[in-house]
């Protein structure tokens, strides 16, 4: 075991692991990270919290880890290299290893164009992979990046973001193979809509053997209306969503369409779990984490196993 | 806003194949058109620069027209869309300072056209009496300096 | 070349407002190509100024007159006799070049008329694009000649991220993705075997971040 992770324990027995997500509000109230760790207690093995997702000011991911931390959660601390240089980096990887926190995912995070603060100087002093290679090299061999022993070394589990939907698609293997050889334990993709080429990606990542040497979570975002699976289709790069879906809701009654669009991702859990190589669920509902444990439940995910 | 008895100043840069000569057709047809416009001629109005429209103003005009063959029959083949894009910066310029971009236009023609010259001229006077003299003139006229 | 563009003339007007008699300087170099402030663009600036003080019933004496460079002390001795009869220059150069002129002049008021943007080339006659950061650490070789960070929005060097589409960048669908252009480029060089290649964390001591930087050729010293 690389760390005290549940996450890791889940995947190490061979289990099926679910994780999920949840956003930090824009304000200093613990209690929005609390309501929402109580919706998911129980129905998952991990947490992620996001880190300033789409550059937008939030109550910081190390904080939400902490108040998961204390409900008895397995949070995954996401961590963009956006905001930050390799000093604060270190820093906040020692910081989330001693008040807990096992596992982090590495990202190179949203452009700052897109969020409230688009004058923000950005700092990418490293990119996702460098961070993958940083937190091993902390771990494993106890060493800062410029070579000084780390007494005690944090102990977390690694995890990364992977788009098969990305452009260009012909490097989308070779990536996360890229990934592997700097030392990532797990990744989690980015939402599913169009299991083909989802099926074709893996298809390629298991000709490499990449399933064998990380785990990898497939992720599922419900979809509540039209409106959102418009969007997410026209507006959202690197989501590749079919006109199929947008067609299946558009094919029931307005008050119909969220139920429709938790069924679409409940089917598309049971597809992924066919898939060799797919260890687990990632499961997105930003801000409609209250049906993650009816779409845990509806994929035969429930309850979680003991480790 | 026009003052009584002012009479602008205009000057126009025409190119040789088609203002020009469309300017001196109206002259044959015995056209009217007002005599505050002075002719400059040009090889191609491609060959006006956004500076000689300024020093134009600098000078004493009022006004300031940029007159060229039809879109897409420039003799040079595209000296009349070069100089639609600088009259176009220069506009943008007098707007920038205050001065007035509308104090300067860009219009085509073919060489038979000759009454659209003596329109043009026409519309340009017209234009101009209503804005007035150049700013230039008004800010010494206050002075007390006089107005040529 | 350094590409820049001249600021807008509310702010170079709010600057010179105390001035009557000032020196509006230009440079034959890279601002004469990407045409921010050579002598073409000293002579409309001086006449856009001139046309607006006068509208406003007020006068300015220009001197209008353009160096081969301005950062090189040998030109900026050419102006010398003429200063003293002014009372600011206005420099059409650079950044680097505004700077020079006025450690030479320190008391005279030089001011900026342009804004300096950036390294980079002549795509086409008015269309300037950035090309390089001045990082002090050259990666072109393993990038197939094409710089992740000048040209990939984020400066990745293990490129790109999940947010291109259809070969733009997140940030700006005007911006092309840096490390599609990469790929690409790496694929026509049979190289793209390259692309796995792990490209370790930047030494940026050697870019601005380490302080302001110098070149010493001490054989050239004389």
């Amino acid at each position: 075991m690389k760390s005290a992770s549940r996450l890791e324990k889940v995947l190490e027995k061979g289990e099926f692991a679910v994780t999920s997500e949840c956003g930090p509000p824009r304000g200093a109230d613990a209690e929005v990270i609390r309501r929402k760790g109580e919706l998911l207690k129980g129905a998952v093995d991990a947490v992620n919290v996001t880190d300033n997702q789409t550059s937008v000011v939030r109550m910081s991911s190390a904080a939400s880890c902490f108040i998961l931390k204390e409900m008895g959660l397995d949070p995954v601390l996401q961590m963009v290299t956006r905001d930050r240089n390799r000093i604060a980096i270190q820093s906040d990887i020692l910081g989330a290893a001693a008040v807990g926190v096992n596992n982090i995912l590495c990202l190179s995070g949203d452009h700052q164009v897109f969020g409230d603060h688009p004058k923000a100087k950005n700092v990418y002093d490293m990119d996702s992979i460098q961070l993958i290679h940083t937190v091993k090299t902390m771990r494993d061999e106890g060493k800062f990046i410029e070579g000084e022993e780390i007494k005690p070394p944090p102990k977390l589990f690694i995890g990364a973001a992977c788009n098969p939907f990305a452009d260009p698609f012909e490097i989308r293997v070779p990536r996360l193979a890229k990934k592997v050889a700097a030392g990532v334990d797990f990744i989690q993709t980015q939402c599913i809509y169009n299991l083909d080429k989802f099926e074709e990606w893996m298809k390629g990542v298991r000709d490499r053997g990449l399933h064998e040497k990380v785990y990898i979570l497939a992720g599922v975002t419900p979809m509540k209306s039209v409106g959102m699976a418009k969007y997410m289709k026209n507006m959202v790069p690197g989501m590749d969503v079919p006109d199929e879906i947008i067609e299946r809701l558009k094919g029931v009654p307005k008050e119909k369409r969220a139920e429709e669009g938790i069924k679409i991702c409940i089917e598309t859990i049971q597809r992924l779990k066919e898939i060799e190589g797919v260890s687990g669920v990632h499961v997105m509902a930003i801000e409609w984490e209250e049906k993650v444990p009816e779409i845990v439940k509806g994929a035969g995910l429930y309850p979680r196993p003991q480790v | 806003m026009s003052e009584e008895g002012f009479e602008p100043k205009i000057v126009a840069f025409c190119c040789h194949y088609c203002a020009y000569t469309a300017a001196d057709l109206a002259g044959s047809m015995r056209l009217q058109y007002p005599p505050n416009v002075r002719i400059i001629r040009l090889p191609c109005t491609g060959k006006v620069d956004v500076l000689h429209l300024l020093r134009a103003f600098e000078d004493g005009a009022d006004g300031v027209y940029v007159a060229g063959c039809m879109e897409g029959d420039c003799h040079f083949i595209n000296g009349n869309f070069r100089a639609k894009k600088r009259v176009q910066y220069a506009k943008k310029l007098l707007d920038e300072i205050g001065f007035g971009g509308d104090r300067l236009e860009m219009f085509n023609m073919s060489a038979a056209m000759g009454p659209r010259f003596a329109e043009v001229a026409r519309k340009m006077v017209e234009r101009i009496k209503k804005l007035g003299p150049s700013p230039i003139k008004k800010a010494k006229a206050q002075k007390g300096g006089d107005v040529s | 070349m350094i590409v820049g563009e001249r600021k807008p003339m509310e702010e170079i007007e709010a600057m010179i407002d105390p001035f009557e008699k000032i020196i509006v300087l230009g440079c034959r170099e890279c601002v004469t190509v990407c045409s921010a402030g050579g002598e073409k663009e000293v002579g409309i600036l001086s006449a856009a100024l001139r046309l607006s003080r006068e509208q406003n019933g007020r006068s300015i004496e220009i001197k209008e007159f353009t160096l081969e460079r301005q950062c090189d002390h040998e030109y900026i001795e050419q102006i010398r006799s003429m200063v003293p009869n002014y009372q600011a220059i206005l420099s059409m150069a650079c950044g680097a070049g505004v700077q020079f002129v006025a450690e030479s002049y320190p008391e005279i008021p030089v001011l900026p008329a342009i804004n300096t943007n950036f390294i980079g080339v002549t795509e086409e006659q008015g269309y300037w694009t950035e090309r390089c950061q001045a990082c002090g650490n050259c990666v072109l070789h393993l990038t197939g000649g094409i710089c992740p960070i000048a040209r990939c929005s984020k400066s990745l060097l293990n490129g790109p991220c999940g947010g291109s589409s259809e070969g733009k960048c997140e940030v700006n669908k005007e911006i092309v993705c840096g490390w599609q252009l990469i790929i690409e480029r790496l694929k026509s060089l049979g190289q793209l075997d390259r692309y796995e290649e792990y490209i370790p964390i930047k030494d940026w001591s050697t870019s601005r971040d380490g302080g302001p930087r110098k070149v010493v050729r001490e054989d050239l010293r004389l």
